[in-house]
């Protein structure tokens, strides 16, 4: 075996190309055919992996890179859905008038509102539940998969099953809690208690995905740390804090920013949770997530060119989360460090 | 890749052998019947009690779903509410599926997602191979491309799409919403992460010593080699594509629709009958559930698998 580094041409271009530098006869047929075949094989070699990855990229320049291209073109323009390729130019016009919209910056406060209370609760239970599978369990297979159903429901199910089971007069939650003595709560009218709503749906759709994500990486864990972590005495939970969480550490961060990229871009939820149709997220706006409000001025509004500048300030959010996501990283890394260095030294 | 290796893989080791309530401060270091005994740490009852009420939540709003399309728009209007199936299922079931055009609508998203799943696999073993094992000039590059832009948000080329399928009139038509997501970074990705590992180099090699083409190299080797990763994303595309709901619902309209547009159209009338709503959404639910029981372990295996490497 070469080394896993070489180039794997090298072996068959020697073994092939089997025509002798300096020749004293002219080359007889047997050495014609083995040239031709070196030839062809080299070319093979050389053009095949483009001939590999071009599919891909055709499909993907067509639909992924020229598309984010020309939102950002149409950002700077008028143009309407009754005529989509009638571009007026605008210049920064899109966005300024955005900053002035208060309903983009309640847009923008309920998509990260609802983010965090969908997010944080969700990973956190995530990581309580993989813990939980990770012992020995009868029936492990069973519970796994019996997360995951939420996952195979799509959103559109989900919600309208929500909606029924958030009804104010009739849902059943309400009902269990007038049960319980507590006054019935209005989910959809209320800002806090519709985000609540929304929230809940998400985390029912991916606290099961996560937690099996969180669970893989468990069982990746070295078995000695626990083992010395319970030699220095360490209880059940101080090692779940001080060997598995840090253990875990990329995979917490990745499902984070997946998760915030999730949250960002919410939009089925927040649509379908308004029973009366339209995407004005609720009669004052009171879930309106960036997602529906993009889909309103484009769909509702007919205002494509204000559209793709809320697809923008999207994207530049999630940039702007990413960077703050990595500078987290870096410093945790730092500080890490900086204890382990304070130890050794003490 | 076995999906089951998971399953019964040597896990950490803690002090206490069982998660005994109440004796939580009985704990001293190093005990030797705890540290000797080995393997994977059983269950105790809480463990079991809490794993069940989680799978009761989770699988609850599925049951409710069913016992709501049962019965009948006075009855959901009623406290309390219906816990318990009633005698309206079929009928339910027959009003959604001609009113929303159910039927359609079923055979529109097979179609969809069946072709999504298999134009993911496809062109995401090809690429995920030449990422993985062969040598080209700018692979780095691209590679670090196609994962960037796994983190744009689809809503960023909506505005776009709309207007390059409006210019072909290709409104309401399939190829509309199958096109955009038939190949995926993701995908690549996922290919390439496997195929690193489970396809050695040197039998490639051997391949091309024995004179076999890129071509066959591929069929021969590399597909086989790749099958097992190739049938999880395949379920997992196919899962995805069969719930995607902001761009068909752009793309298409109810005369044609998905399931998920076909469901928001349920949900949309003046005096909108639950109970035949639900029925719908049992009928676009039903088909993943049913993929989730029989193939459940590979999936949870591969979901598992692509975390572990991703």
């Amino acid at each position: 075996m070469t080394t896993t580094g070489s180039p794997v041409s090298a072996p068959p271009t020697e073994q092939g190309g089997a025509a002798p530098r300096h020749r004293t006869s002219p080359p007889s047929r047997e050495e014609k055919r083995r040239e031709r075949r070196s030839r062809w094989y080299q070319r093979d070699v050389k053009w095949s992996p483009y001939a590999f990855v071009a599919p891909f990229f055709l499909f993907f320049g067509a639909f992924s890179l020229f598309p984010l291209l020309y939102t950002g073109w149409a950002s700077l323009h008028k143009v309407s859905l009754t005529a989509p390729t009638d571009m007026e130019w605008a210049g920064l016009h899109n966005f300024s008038r955005l900053f002035e919209d208060e309903f983009f910056w309640n847009a923008l406060r309920n998509t990260f509102s609802i983010g965090i209370i969908s997010t944080v609760p969700q990973l956190l239970m995530a990581l309580g539940l993989a813990h939980l599978l990770n012992y020995k369990l009868r029936g492990a297979t069973f519970y796994r998969v019996a997360m995951l159903a939420p996952y195979a429901t799509s959103v559109a199910a989900a919600t309208l099953v929500f909606v029924m089971l958030f009804g104010y007069d009739y849902g059943m939650i309400n009902w269990a809690l007038g049960a319980a003595g507590i006054d019935p709560i209005d989910w959809h009218n209320d800002t806090l208690n519709s985000h609540l709503a929304i929230s809940a749906i998400v985390i029912w759709r991916w606290t099961g995905y996560n937690t099996l994500i969180y669970l893989a990486a468990m069982q990746a864990v070295p078995k000695d740390l626990y083992e010395s972590a319970s030699l220095d005495g360490a209880s059940r939970w101080q090692q779940f804090v001080h060997v598995t969480i840090p253990s875990l550490r990329p995979t917490i961060l990745f499902t984070v920013v997946v998760s915030t990229i999730g949250a960002t871009q919410l939009f089925g939820e927040p649509l379908l949770f308004n029973p009366g149709g339209g995407a004005n997220g609720g009669p004052d706006h009171q879930y309106q997530t960036l997602g529906l409000y993009l889909y309103e001025q484009g769909w509702t509004n007919l205002h494509l060119g204000r559209a793709s500048a809320i697809a923008w300030m999207m994207f530049l959010l999630l940039v702007l989360i990413g960077l703050l996501n990595w500078l987290v990283t870096r410093w945790m890394q730092k500080s890490e460090l900086g204890r382990k260095t304070a130890r050794r030294r003490s | 890749m076995s999906a089951l290796k998971t399953d019964h893989a040597p896990s950490p080791r803690t002090v206490p052998d069982r998660a005994r309530p109440g004796h939580r401060g009985d704990r001293r270091p190093g005990r030797g019947r705890a540290s000797s005994a080995g393997g994977q740490l059983h269950a105790g009852r809480i463990t079991y009690a809490v794993l069940i009420v989680v799978t009761v939540i989770a699988l609850f709003p599925l049951f409710w779903t069913a016992v709501a399309a049962s019965r009948n728009n006075t009855r959901l209007s009623e406290n309390p509410p219906p816990f318990w199936f009633g005698g309206n299922l079929f009928k339910n079931l027959e009003i959604a599926w001609t009113d929303a055009n159910m039927g359609l609508a079923l055979f529109n998203t097979a179609i969809v997602a069946g072709s999504i799943a298999i134009g993911t696999v496809l062109f995401g073993t090809i690429a995920g191979f030449a990422f993985a094992k062969l040598r080209f000039r700018f692979r780095n590059l691209l590679l670090l491309l196609t994962i960037g832009t796994m983190m744009v948000p689809p809503q960023l080329s909506v505005v776009p799409l709309f207007m390059a399928i409006a210019e072909l009139e290709w409104t309401n038509q399939l190829q509309a919403v199958i096109l955009p997501t038939f190949v995926s970074a993701f995908g690549v990705f996922f290919m390439r992460q496997y195929l690193l590992e489970a396809l050695p180099t040197e039998l490639i090699e051997a391949a091309r010593v024995d004179g076999a083409s890129s071509l066959r190299i591929l069929w021969h080797v590399v597909f086989p080699a790749a099958r097992p990763a190739m049938a999880v994303l395949g379920m997992l595309t196919f899962v995805m594509a069969w719930n995607d709901f902001f761009w068909p619902i752009i793309a298409l309209t109810q005369q044609n629709p998905t399931v998920q547009v076909a469901l928001t159209g349920l949900g949309r009338g003046y005096i909108p009958d639950q109970s035949v709503i639900m029925a719908g959404a049992l009928l676009g639910t039903l088909p993943l559930l049913l993929i989730l029981t029989l193939f459940g372990k590979q999936i949870v295996g591969g979901i598992m698998q692509g975390a572990v490497k991703g």
